[in-house]
């Protein structure tokens, strides 16, 4: 991963390049989000809907219903996960110089899905005003809470003397999570049927919870991170020649891993929280941006962004459609598109991925 | 506020002219169509089987991952849901589309039986019917479990799973639990509540006289299997070879046939302990 070419006429064409697919990405999101308007179990046209509506016609309860509480909070919602998942993972792979490093690197996932999984099993056992107060919110905030806190015990285990280390905090990781993956698996054994069953839905994820007050809550925390990353770019381009290089060049590496990590936590942490686990967008988007496009950070992130939000929008749409009236978990659907195209990526690039 | 309000509303009008219905969990559907109103259901869950002419209807997914969208895809005008249907979000989301949600209350007993038949014919606006058929099904029930309580008392396991040779048995305050005491058993595993895997040595320990299983449809028979697990080789069960092997909505889901399995549960206990 070289940032800057010695060939100037190539970089300047790479650039060119990734403008053009900026264009092309954003108009593919516009039309996979009309595809999420427009396509669903209920027969509902928005076109019509928005006909009626601007006509002054009365529109039926269930259509409104369908298209302004179910359709548009879901679609933002996805839009909103995707793009934070891909940037997240292409922030962490720049971060970490890994190809393989993900969000769940940080501890985010891990936590999250001990937070949730505590809600769920454990919910019962809350003060009842605190339950009655969170309601159905319960879930997601302890999701939230517990990606947050995984992620700032890391930090701390990985920070000495106002340093962090990046190999400190990958090992701090495998630990924590193997932790959390055992004080799950104690909730696990504590919990009863119907728990197993919420417990196994929530870690395949889904955007079918997508309400405006959740996306209310989610919402501002996933925007903060997604203007913050576009800032990362020239750093992270730094830091692919190495830590050391990238200091002398006079990038101030440890208030970009501070802010990097904080970003991811935020935008990973909140998308985690409202749509469970999701898997597959944080590796694949930034790949596929690579390959096509190249490894600079200016360009690779918000083109994730954009196509992680496409992606996302995309599997949910399949995922409503495919066994109508049920509905699959978004996660399967993610893994199955997902899991062939990353394999045929590297079957056909072998050579110069070099993993 | 707004939201209790509307819930008391919902709860409080009777469904009079409701003839859309979804019908999720496999009890409430059996005892839609045992009153006589089957003809009213547009949709069902995936654990609505029986009778199979229901399986016809489109499959709204699993009870507690409801789909908003999918459901008003039918066009409903009732949803009539076993306890613990879901998720809230889903259930908010139809009731602010105005569509009556009515939650039946589930329970592992006879008076449980025929509460949910009560909530059932109440919201389907068929009192009577509903009445007639609940006399029925408390008569049938009274005279099955009499019967039972001059049968044998046998130590019962039941056993959900043999996952990967180990064994996931049903405590107390189960569905399991309720029909082996119905049909005269006792549950060999009162240690703990729920269904959870056993050691080898709690299983010798529980020693059961009669191995208690789900029959599952097209699936290979289990039984020399479980038979001839480490653990249940010791049981008083495995001596004797006394495996039971019953349809999961029928043994397990409370709903009109449940006299009917608690006789043939019984029946079984008698033959298998002699």
């Amino acid at each position: 991963m070289v940032a800057i070419s010695p060939d100037t006429a190539a970089a300047w064409d790479r650039a060119g390049h990734a403008r053009r697919t900026t264009v092309l990405l954003a108009l593919v999101l516009l039309t996979v989000a009309a595809c999420g308007l427009t396509t669903g179990a209920a027969g509902t046209s928005p076109w019509t809907v928005l006909a009626d509506l601007l006509a002054g016609r009365e529109v039926a309860l269930a259509d409104r219903v369908v298209l302004f509480e179910i359709r548009l909070p879901r679609l933002a919602m996805g839009a909103l996960v995707g793009a934070s998942l891909a940037v997240s993972g292409a922030v962490m792979q720049g971060l970490f110089r890994n190809p393989l490093a993900d969000p769940g690197l940080v501890g985010v996932s891990a936590g999250a899905g001990l937070g949730a999984i505590s809600a769920i099993v454990l919910g019962g056992f809350w003060p009842a005003g605190l339950a009655a107060a969170l309601g159905y919110y319960a879930v997601p905030v302890a999701a939230f809470l517990g990606g947050w806190a995984s992620t700032l015990v890391l930090y701390g285990i990985a920070t000495r003397r106002g340093r962090t280390s990046v190999a400190t905090m990958l090992l701090g990781g495998i630990a924590l999570g193997a932790l959390a993956g055992a004080l799950s698996g104690i909730l696990v054994y504590m919990a009863d049927d119907a728990q197993l069953r919420d417990l196994t839905f929530w870690g395949l994820g889904s955007l079918a919870g997508a309400t405006w007050a959740k996306l209310a809550a989610a919402a501002p925390l996933m925007a903060l991170a997604l203007l913050c990353a576009p800032m990362l770019a020239r750093g992270l381009n730094g830091l692919a020649l190495g830590e050391a290089a990238a200091f002398h060049i006079g990038i101030p590496v440890q208030r970009l891993k501070t802010v990097a990590i904080l970003t991811v936590a935020g935008a990973t942490g909140a998308a985690v929280a409202v749509s469970g686990g999701i898997g597959f967008i944080g590796i694949v988007v930034p790949h596929l941006l690579r390959l096509a496009t190249g490894p600079d950070h200016r360009y690779l992130l918000v083109n994730a962004a954009l196509l992680g939000a496409a992606l996302l929008i995309l599997a949910d749409v399949i995922a409503r459609i495919v066994i109508a009236p049920a509905e699959l978990p978004i996660g399967i659907v993610t893994a199955v598109l997902g899991g062939p195209v990353f394999l045929w990526i590297l079957l056909r690039r072998r050579g110069v991925l070099d993993l | 506020m707004i939201r209790a309000l509307l819930a008391t509303l919902v709860l409080a009008g009777p469904a009079l002219a409701a003839d859309r219905i979804v019908s999720v969990g496999g009890a409430v559907t059996e005892i839609v169509v045992a009153l006589g109103e089957g003809e009213r259901l547009v949709a069902r869950d995936t654990t609505s089987t029986f009778p199979p002419a229901v399986r016809e209807l489109p499959d709204i997914g699993y009870a507690r991952r409801l789909s908003p969208e999918g459901v008003l895809s039918v066009d409903p005008d009732m949803i009539l849901a076993e306890d613990g249907a879901g998720p809230p979000e889903t259930v908010d989301l139809l009731r602010a589309a105005a569509i009556p949600f009515v939650e039946v209350p589930d329970g592992h007993d006879r008076n449980a039986v025929l509460a949910k038949i009560a909530a059932v014919a109440a919201a389907l606006g068929v009192p009577d019917k509903g009445a007639a058929l609940a006399a029925d099904v408390g008569a049938a029930l009274d005279a099955a479990t009499g019967q039972a309580a001059r049968g044998p008392h046998p130590r019962v396991m039941f056993v959900m799973s043999v996952q990967g040779g180990r064994i996931l048995a049903a405590g107390r305050n189960t569905a399991a639990d309720g029909i082996i005491r119905l049909a005269g058993g006792e549950n060999a595993v009162a240690e703990f509540e729920g269904y959870k895997p056993l050691t080898d040595e709690a299983v010798t320990r529980a020693a059961p006289e009669v191995i208690l299983m789900m029959a599952r449809e097209g699936a290979e028979d289990m039984s020399d299997q479980v038979l001839s697990h480490p653990a249940i080789r010791t049981t008083p069960a495995a001596v004797a070879r006394a495996l039971v092997q019953m349809d999961g909505l029928y043994l397990l889901g409370f709903g009109p046939r449940t006299a009917q399995a608690v006789r043939d549960l019984s029946d079984a206990l008698a033959r298998a302990g002699s």
